[in-house]
């Protein structure tokens, strides 16, 4: 936000009040005031559904605790409680269980938004990795809380992912063991669990202001990647986006609500209604879909430590992505190569996910193999290439004009 | 058309993603339908009363059902039994206790007790029968009877159908296999998810259980009336959440249609 805050305070107290603390002043410039391009369309909703499913994620999460056991006997038991007994519980609990799908079907719109207009390059490299950065934290704290209900698939998911710190050469086993808290799954890391489930969710908060920050010095990218000239390119965040964020916000509710009202067992999985039993293993442990690229590159790697390592790398890799794509242009829109070979690129990461939903027949791997490899070409290979092999379309001269043709090409 | 490309993308993210794993059942569950399906269904109250009678003279001999409580069965949006019928069932029961000196004893149930279980614990159930018969208080959400991400989509996992097409699945040991069944003593049911040999014998038999209404009473029928039964044990909370859940998307259609006019009107000078 550049410029002095257009915001006057009109009483005594306000003026008083401003001048020890100017967060009214704050809000008013940051909330309301602040310049956004005119020409935004919905897939740019995502951001503040995100930053509305964070806060139905915290207080759903709240109303659990005040219910749940965190102890191995006890937990399965209480979450059926919560069920059976507390008022809407089955509310709370179909709401946030459901909520993390919806998080994650929400931060992947995000984040392939973000990759397709180019929203990472500069100036806005900062904000694309504390985006990264989120996008990790949200996995580790939906893992954390997938364990918290103690079924079969809780444990067991608690097992294999934990247990991949164990390839870590030397010191592996003493990692595991150190975050297991014993020596295997049991009490210990279903508390620990607990406590960072809980915790994290605000850790996430407060770098989704840091995330909200690096957007408001840059302002937001949009359509045609072409910076902001002046005040015709742009519009008051309210209420021009609150009215449409709003709008996209209630749609989203609606899709929420099919899942939590009609469907809430769907995204799950039936195993984890079966108390968690060290002693008998699942027919396929697979993890929640959200996971499941990740976890087909894992297991496309034969030796555990690569595998482990080509799996986090599959991740951090983004947050190169701002050094890695070569073009000058920002937006898809205009690069016919590269708007062709995302979609390619997406088709991959879906398809990683089938793979990592199935059980590891060698069809399977080698088809997991091949597209891990893609995964990774997009990224070191066909990112920096197309962008220095491709000639874009031409560019409009502001967002003010490209708005214009349209509407003129609409009438 | 690049809108729609990402809408299904992000759609088939979604469901391809859930697809699972096959299971070892050699036969999908039979597709029968029930009075609860879809977005509207209600449980039918007399077909869980006649379950639940199907429970206690047959099931529970073994199986436990420990996350439910008497009381539960007078809730609204279950069986719909009196307070005062539950109270006399609840006393048909024995619940073990400790009297007042603290020396074990068995004393009669109360509305309040969670239906007892018929081994102490799940060793002794185990020693009995080689593995413990597993809690049915949730076995129609922790089994499917199908897969498929679609199938499972429109039709859910099938957990009742699994229920109803294991207990009427039953069926000759083909020719082939006879040794194998000598060798392993169990019994051969397709429908069953650890593989086609079963422990538990075939639980139900043609007028086995006699319901106060007077409703049929052959395999077919009890398998039904149990499975619908244990579809309720299993989300006693469903009824009051699809009533919500109508209530909620009639608010929020609304809601999202005034905010859409008030965007395209504010929206109106800027295009």
């Amino acid at each position: 936000m550049s410029g002095p805050s257009k915001y006057q305070p009109t009483s005594a107290i306000g003026k008083w009040f401003h001048e020890r603390l100017p967060i009214v002043a704050f809000a008013k410039d940051h909330a309301m005031d602040f310049p956004t391009p005119k020409n935004l369309n919905y897939w740019w909703t995502f951001g503040g559904i995100l930053a509305v499913m964070l806060v139905v994620q915290i207080i759903t999460g709240v109303v659990l605790v005040m219910h749940y056991t965190p102890h191995v006997d006890l937990a399965f038991a209480s979450v059926e409680h919560i069920m059976r007994d507390v008022n809407y519980g089955w509310l709370m609990r179909y709401l946030h269980m459901n909520g993390a799908s919806m998080f994650f079907i929400a931060v992947y719109i995000h984040m392939f938004r973000g990759m397709y207009y180019g929203s990472y390059k500069a100036p806005r490299e900062v904000l694309w990795m504390i985006g990264v950065i989120i996008y990790l934290i949200m996995m580790a704290t939906a893992f954390m809380g997938y364990v918290l209900p103690w079924g079969q698939m809780s444990f067991w998911g608690a097992k294999v992912i934990t247990n991949l710190f164990s390839a870590i050469p030397f010191v592996g086993d003493y990692v595991t063991t150190w975050l297991w808290g014993g020596y295997s799954v049991d009490n210990p890391t279903l508390n620990r669990f607990f406590s960072l489930h809980y915790l994290l969710p605000f850790v996430l908060a407060g770098i989704v202001f840091l995330h909200i920050w690096a957007l408001h010095v840059p302002g937001n990218n949009n359509p045609t990647g072409i910076s902001v000239k002046g005040p015709q390119d742009t519009v008051p965040f309210h209420p021009y986006y609150t009215m449409k964020d709003g709008f996209a916000i209630v749609v989203f509710f609606i899709f929420y609500g099919l899942f939590v009202f009609y469907g809430p067992n769907y995204l799950g999985d039936a195993v984890n209604y079966v108390p968690a039993n060290p002693l008998s293993t699942p027919a396929h442990i697979k993890p929640e879909w959200y996971y499941l690229p990740f976890y087909a590159i894992l297991r496309s790697i034969p030796d555990k430590l690569f595998g482990v390592l080509a799996m986090f790398s599959s991740i951090l890799i983004l947050l190169f992505l701002p050094w890695l794509d070569t073009s000058r242009v920002r937006s898809g829109k205009y690069r016919p190569i590269f708007k062709l070979e995302f979609w390619v690129f997406a088709a991959v990461c879906v398809a990683l996910g089938f793979i990592g939903s199935r059980p590891p027949d060698p069809t399977y791997v080698m088809w997991g193999q091949i597209l891990t490899v893609y995964y990774f070409g997009h990224f070191i290979i066909l990112l920096p290439l197309m962008g220095l092999l491709e000639t874009p379309k031409p560019l409009p001269s502001s967002i003010s004009d490209d708005v214009l043709a349209k509407s003129a090409m609409a009438k | 058309m690049k809108k729609f490309a990402s809408l299904l993308i992000a759609a088939c993210a979604l469901l391809a993603s859930t697809v699972l794993a096959h299971a070892e059942a050699e036969k999908s569950a039979k597709g029968i339908s029930y009075s609860f399906e879809g977005p509207f269904g209600k449980f039918d109250k007399a077909q869980l009363q006649r379950g639940y009678k199907v429970y206690k003279e047959v099931c529970s001999a073994c199986h436990s059902m420990k996350y439910v409580a008497f009381r539960n069965l007078a809730d609204a949006g279950g069986p719909g039994f009196t307070a005062e019928q539950v109270k006399a069932l609840a006393a048909t029961f024995k619940i073990p206790d400790l009297d007042s000196k603290g020396a074990p004893m068995e004393r009669d149930g109360l509305p309040s007790d969670y239906f007892p279980s018929p081994f102490p614990n799940e060793a002794a159930a185990a020693a009995t029968y080689g593995a413990a018969p597993p809690d049915l208080s949730l076995i129609t959400k922790a089994r499917e009877g199908w897969h498929g991400t679609f199938n499972q989509l429109w039709n859910g996992i099938g957990g009742p159908q699994y229920v109803y097409s294991l207990l009427t699945g039953f069926e000759d040991v083909p020719a082939d296999l006879v040794e194998e069944q000598k060798a392993n003593g169990k019994y051969y049911n397709p429908y069953f998810m650890n593989g086609i040999w079963i422990a538990m014998p075939p639980p139900l038999s043609d007028g086995a259980v006699t319901f106060d209404d007077g409703a049929p009473n052959k395999v077919d029928d009890m398998a039904r009336d149990v499975s619908a039964f244990l579809a309720w044990t299993a989300e006693p909370k469903m009824e009051e959440r699809k009533q919500t859940g109508f209530e909620v998307m009639i608010y929020l259609i609304i809601l999202a249609g005034l905010l859409y006019a008030v965007k395209k009107k504010i929206w109106a000078d800027i295009h």
